[in-house]
């Protein structure tokens, strides 16, 4: 009886969990909905944590010896693993966020390899299915964890370059079928058939130091500016190797979660490499910047420098404004400041939107939660599709920290290597200001021939100091007025 | 009566196929504006996996299996907790023209709307 009431009990709860989290995330579909999705999504969470302490009432016979220590353990694990993690994660800088998002990516990834491991060492798996499935999982939740912890140390800045060696493909490919190899033992010793040479265990610890070997295989190569692409890659495959190991415990909120977080994973992969205008392939295989040497010759003319002040008082006479941040703003921790410009100039009843690039910042949306932060109301950001019409009628485009997105080139100029991409049309807009730390080529090292561009002045400084240079030419006018 | 989740092959399949559809629909109505916080907010889900590590743990017999199941109860309950801090906070500082942003934005706020 106690069992059955038990069994109902978790089960319920995984439900209401499965349930919980998918209206969560559907409520995600708009920034006033948002927060409360969070919340029900962690309503379900805790319950199906403590549902899941009523598994001590039918664990194996050969676990019930070791049941108070295993007790002891895990509410160690959940107290030091939650606590230490919430207490990070609510003070972690907002630009320091793609790098967070990985760490706790890499985290779940480890998890699911874990229970993978357990699974394996005690031989709980029945059937060749359930083990198949099981090492699949643990390869893909291992390559998640070691794949994300090079991927924090590259957005940390931990691993300045990325590393290329000639070969490095071979080896990779190399690798990967040795770990399908490994894999390929286990189960065939397990269903009977060859010899083994080495000692179960010992294959197994071979099977996940492989994966992880590959998972840092694959991610060193990869460009910084290609970061974005991984991050959602590794949280696909996370969620794949949740799901998988969802189905080796027979826990269908597990299986649910796992696939829907891999799905999300998936499409937000797809709109990021369409943003860039790659393959995904492309963006994994590949070195991007190794063949992208443009052809300055192609520019003529010269970048025109202006003062920050004639900007600012152009942008206070002008009707529209449309601002267009990239990481260079935040990076210049200017976000303050230049909403603090922007409210100056909406008191001056000039119209002013925020122009938003797919790839701006560091992941998806970084540049949105960035300009969240400094106060933003989010009726003013506006995305690529939704404003891109709007320049050819605004008066002023703001272009600060950014610089492949609106480069021209990508419509024009087909030996470029960002060619394709998709970019805001700042060029369009009667005059363009650009407010940039110094002559040069930007992240990915392209010459932009938006700066040659006759309607187009440069603004060279610090965008913090710019800006309070800005600000306080607006508010000279102001009291001149006064 | 059993209340026992008995899943072959193919209904786990059907389970897999169902979600991965709702997902991607679901995430496809997201706004590109929440595109971190729904990363965040999806990593928080895939967090679920500390049930899973609950349950390798309790069931394990060995040092290692505990040791391994130690760990991935560790690791899952940090992507829980993590990803739920972060993701709040993040969707807390989304504000519209309309609502009176609080403390410190209050203030300019006021002063903005003297000036005009």
């Amino acid at each position: 009886m106690l069992t059955l009431v038990s069994q109902f009990v978790i089960s319920g709860a995984d439900l209401g969990a499965a349930f919980l989290f998918m209206f969560g995330l559907k409520r995600m579909s708009s920034p006033a909905t948002a927060p409360s999705g969070i919340r029900l999504a962690g309503l379900g969470m805790v319950a199906a944590v403590l549902a899941s302490f009523l598994y001590l009432l039918t664990i194996d016979a050969a676990a019930r010896p070791h049941m108070m220590v295993n007790v002891g353990l895990a509410v160690t694990a959940l107290l030091i693993g939650g606590v230490g993690a919430w207490l990070v994660g609510r003070k972690v800088a907002m630009t320091a966020m793609p790098q967070m998002v990985a760490i706790y990516n890499g985290m779940g990834g480890g998890a699911a390899g874990s229970i993978a491991a357990v699974e394996l060492f005690g031989g709980h798996t029945h059937g060749a299915t359930q083990l198949i499935v099981t090492l699949l999982g643990g390869l893909i939740g291992a390559v998640s964890l070691s794949g994300s912890v090079i991927a924090w140390a590259k957005l940390d800045g931990v691993l300045k370059k990325p590393l290329r060696v000639k070969g490095q493909q071979f080896a990779n490919a190399a690798v990967m079928v040795a770990t399908l190899a490994v894999a390929g033992v286990i189960v065939a010793s397990a269903l009977g058939v060859g010899g083994l040479w080495l000692t179960a265990p010992t294959w197994i610890w071979i099977f996940f130091g492989c994966a992880l070997v590959f998972g840092v295989l694959m991610t060193l190569p990869i460009g910084g500016a290609d970061m974005p692409v991984v991050i959602s890659i590794y949280n696909a495959f996370t969620g794949l190797a949740v799901g998988l190991e969802g189905f080796v415990l027979q826990n269908p909120a597990l299986m649910i979660a796992g696939m829907v977080v891999g799905a999300a994973g998936l499409l937000l992969t797809v709109i990021m490499a369409k943003a860039m205008n790659r393959s995904i392939a492309n963006v994994l295989f590949t070195n991007f910047g190794t063949e992208a040497k443009a052809k300055p010759g192609a520019i003529k003319g010269s970048e025109r420098p202006t003062e920050a002040s004639d900007a600012a008082i152009k942008m206070r006479y002008a009707s529209s404004v449309i601002i267009i941040p990239g990481y260079g703003l935040a990076a210049a921790h200017a976000q303050q400041k230049l909403y603090e410009f922007v409210k100056l100039l909406l008191a001056a009843k000039v119209s002013v939107k925020f122009a938003i690039h797919p790839v701006a910042g560091r992941m998806p949306g970084q540049m949105d939660v960035l300009l969240a932060e400094a106060g933003v109301p989010y009726d003013m950001i506006f995305q690529l599709d939704d404003i891109n019409d709007d320049f050819a009628a605004t008066d002023v485009a703001l272009v600060i920290g950014a610089n492949d997105v609106v480069n021209p080139a990508a419509r024009t100029d087909k030996s470029s290597p960002i060619f394709g991409m998709p970019i805001l049309n700042a060029d369009r807009a009667r005059q363009i200001y650009v407010i940039k730390r110094g002559q040069g080529k930007g992240y990915s090292g392209i010459v932009n021939a938006l700066f040659y561009s006759p309607n187009c002045n440069m603004v060279y400084g610090d965008a913090q100091a710019v800006l309070v240079k800005m600000i306080e030419a607006v508010r000279g006018l102001g009291a001149a007025a006064a | 009566m059993t209340f026992d989740i008995a899943m072959t092959g193919f209904v786990a399949l059907y389970i897999f196929m169902l979600a991965a559809f709702a997902g991607w629909v679901i995430i496809g109505n997201v706004p590109a504006i929440l595109h971190t916080p729904l990363m965040s907010g999806s990593n928080f889900v895939h967090g679920i996996v500390v049930v899973g590590g609950l349950y390798a743990l309790f069931n394990a017999s060995t040092p290692l299996e505990q040791a391994i199941g130690f760990f991935a109860v560790l690791l899952g309950a940090g992507n829980a907790a993590g990803g739920y801090a972060v993701t709040d906070r993040m969707l807390a500082m989304f504000k519209t023209s309309e609502t009176k942003p609080k403390a410190a934005h209050a203030h300019a706020r006021v002063h903005h709307l003297k000036k005009s």
